[in-house]
């Protein structure tokens, strides 16, 4: 009996065991979620190198650089790079497997084989899809039959590597939902849910819903290049914007899997750093779900100029706008939450007030491209690359790098340099306006988008993004050199350094390996802020 | 206690009551991603019905009705003896469960060879996957069945040992119950492509 409590009592951190066998088999989801964060970043890194040559190449208005089949190299590379390896699994299964068993309290995820297997699943992908591409492709991210179907370079291999990536984005969504159902501590209701938890959950709900249809679409597309099928084929009576509308009916959803995950973050940082309840608690919360339902119904927006019938792009021109109301519902809850805040400064705050700025630009210029008429005259132009990054970098990845900021001392046990990181945020922000702003410009005066070269009228507005890719790429160097020194010789990480109510920070830093000695009993939601002796802070 | 605790961590971080449930819902959500894997097809098959009405009637004639039939009461004869074999092990009657699971293989078997010579007189006719939208549409919607046909007998083959070694009794059955489900989707399937493929009027 005595050995049992001491056993009890001696806290061994998760990150104790040492060894490659002890990652690469492990079943915590806490390790499960560093070997997703540690592979995604890494790829996230290199095609953010390859994103810099790029634009290196755009600093002249010849392409002297690299030759332009170089050039289409390079997109379809650091597309399909940032899309499959990074921003899909990004957060929802790195910020998603370490989060969701510590917010909900329970010891683990549903099925810990499963979600192990899906790591693993997903290494496989990516081999298969880096074998595809060792053969230079340049079809872009998206496969776009007649081309995919007849270039001679790897497509079948990417397009399998894309398919068994989605295998296990497809078995992450359906060990979250269960572990959210299934797992919850006592008194851990729907609504006292953290808003993380939401967003995963509806992010959980598009990756079962709509993967199956990019991975039908995919093996078609493979059937069509081996067995002469001709679904996408003329002439063969098939349709090349069949293939397209299979194709958004995924992407488009999966544009919402990367962004709402990043949501559920900011939705988390907003309350901590300005010592409010979270406004509007229930319209965040139901509002993810929202924009999940909404994001399948709008996928033809992405070909108003592909040749589809006036009346179904009018009605997908609405429908698109629609996706405007929730997301305004969570800005605007966000904004009310900061209103007469004690706001402090951390450099997670600094990511998340980012967040809302340039997410909300990006946002309102989608309304742009969704405007009928509008969309006409960009469609295919900067505009619609300057609107895309503003939220996939202005959202998805302020929400990455928030989160990163925010957790770190959970999750590594670590303080990093939080002047430093401010100093990093100051680059990453300004270096991202400067590359992308200009591109609104170039969209509109009809520059489009995957050339390698351009009219000299361009010149000043395209070097002006190169210089800021050099300040945006200085800020993610220095903000990564900050992370890992903190990891090697950061100060230790106090439980709960933010003094945050969720339940993550009521264990120590880093978490036990089970993560709770007695699972909690919860008795009130996580965002009662500014309410008990908050001045002691 | 607690080392062995520290060991098998995940081992039972449930209790058999969550554990059953927990598997139920994710099956079933996989039985959702499933369904829409066909839902591409099912869509591609309602596009080019619609643009081509008339091929899809002449070359349908080709294929033989009394096999699809055949093999459509197969399936669902397999479904019931899979269903019984459920209820029997929930019973507590483990060589009555792995007899029907036993009886359920044979029958996934016999449906796999039922479509070898249906294919192979497609062959013989030199009716391809290329051949037309039609038989493109036929040959990956029974062939994409039919994978799953073969994952699901090895589901049944892997219970069906388990069975044998006595690895399930009332109690803890979870393994038969999801391994049935799997199946009775597979069978699902196939009720609608039969009608879709070979009973078009």
């Amino acid at each position: 009996m005595a050995n049992h409590t001491i056993a009890h009592d001696v806290y061994v951190p998760f990150l104790e065991k040492k060894g490659f066998l002890s990652w690469i088999l492990t079943t915590d989801h806490k390790r499960i979620g560093i070997l997703y964060l540690v592979s995604t970043s890494l790829f996230f890194l290199a095609a953010g190198i390859i994103a810099l040559l790029m634009r290196f190449e755009l600093l002249t208005p010849a392409s002297d650089f690299v030759d332009p089949h170089t050039y289409n190299v390079l997109f379809t590379l650091h597309g399909s790079i940032m899309v499959f390896f990074f921003i899909v699994p990004g957060l929802a299964a790195s910020f998603g497997n370490f989060l969701i068993p510590l917010m909900i309290g329970a010891r683990d995820v549903a099925f810990p084989k499963l979600n192990i297997a899906s790591y693993w699943i997903y290494l496989l992908g990516t081999a298969i899809l880096l074998v595809g591409l060792l053969k230079p492709a340049d079809t872009g991210w998206t496969f776009y039959t007649p081309y995919s179907a007849t270039t001679n370079t790897d497509v079948v291999l990417m397009t399998f590597g894309v398919f068994v990536l989605g295998f296990s984005s497809i078995l992450t969504g359906l060990n979250f939902i269960v572990t959210t159902h299934k797992m919850r501590a006592p008194g851990m209701t729907w609504h006292r849910l953290p808003l993380f938890i939401w967003a995963s959950y509806a992010t959980s709900i598009l990756q079962l819903l709509a993967t199956p249809v990019v991975g039908i679409t995919l093996l078609l597309l493979i059937t069509e290049r081996t067995l002469g099928v001709g679904f996408f084929d003329p002439a063969k009576g098939g349709d090349p914007i069949l293939f397209q509308n299979f194709f958004w009916f995924y992407s488009h959803p999966a544009v919402y899997i990367m962004i709402i995950p990043a949501m559920g973050v900011i939705s988390e940082i907003i309350p901590v750093f300005s010592r409010k309840p979270i406004f509007g608690y229930k319209a965040i919360a139901y509002s993810s779900l929202g924009i999940a339902f909404i994001s399948f119904l709008v996928w033809a927006h992405h070909m108003f100029v592909s040749g589809i019938s006036e009346t179904a792009a009018m009605i997908f021109s609405f429908l698109t706008f629609l996706v405007a109301i929730p997301t305004a519902i969570k800005v605007f809850n966000w904004t009310a939450t900061l209103y007469k805040g004690s706001i402090q400064l951390h450099s997670a705050m600094l990511y998340a007030l980012g967040f809302i700025f340039l997410f909300t630009i990006g946002g309102l210029t989608g309304v742009f491209l969704g405007a009928l008429a509008a969309d006409v005259h960009l469609h295919d132009t900067y505009f619609v690359v300057a609107h895309m990054h503003y939220v996939m970098i202005g959202g998805t990845v302020m929400g990455f790098f928030g989160a990163l900021h925010f957790w770190y001392p959970k999750w590594f046990g670590k303080m990093f340099n939080e002047t430093v990181a401010k100093i990093a945020w100051f680059f990453v922000f300004v270096g991202f306006n400067v590359t992308f702003f200009p591109q609104f410009f170039l969209g509109v005066q009809g520059m489009p988008r995957r050339y390698a070269s351009y009219p000299a009228e361009f010149e000043s507005l395209m070097s002006l993004s190169t210089y800021g890719s050099w300040i945006l790429g200085f800020g993610i160097l220095v903000m990564v050199i900050n992370l890992l020194s903190g990891l090697i010789s950061g100060p230790k990480a106090p439980e709960n350094p933010y003094n945050s109510l969720s339940l993550e920070w009521q264990i120590p830093s880093p978490p036990p390996h089970e993560n709770f000695e007695e699972i909690p009993q919860v008795t009130d939601w996580t965002y009662g802020y500014g309410k008990k002796k908050e001045l002691e802070v | 206690m607690a080392e062995a605790d520290i060991e098998q961590p995940h081992g039972h971080h449930m209790d058999p009551a969550t554990e059953y449930s927990s598997s139920k819902l994710g099956m079933w959500l996989f039985l959702g991603t499933e369904i829409l894997l066909f839902g591409g097809l099912f869509a591609a098959y309602a596009i080019f019905h619609a643009r081509f009405p008339e091929m899809f009637y002449e070359q349908h004639l080709e294929l033989n009705r009394t096999m699809g039939a055949i093999n459509t009461c197969v399936l669902i004869f397999s479904s019931l003896t899979m269903a019984m074999g459920v209820s029997a092990i929930k019973l507590g009657r483990q060589k009555t469960a792995a007899i029907l699971i036993l009886i359920t293989i044979i029958c996934g078997l016999t449906f796999g060879v039922i479509k070898y010579f249906e294919y192979s007189a497609k062959f013989s006719h030199h009716i391809y996957p290329d051949t037309s939208i039609f038989f493109s549409l036929y040959f990956l919607m029974t062939g994409l069945h039919m994978i799953h046909v073969f994952i699901g007998l090895g589901i049944l083959a892997v219970v069906f040992v388990l069975t044998l070694k006595g690895k399930f009794d009332a109690k803890y059955n979870t393994p038969i119950e999801m391994g049935g489900l799997y199946w009775h989707l597979v069978d699902l399937i196939w009720i609608y492509l039969f009608p879709l493929l070979y009973l078009i009027g």
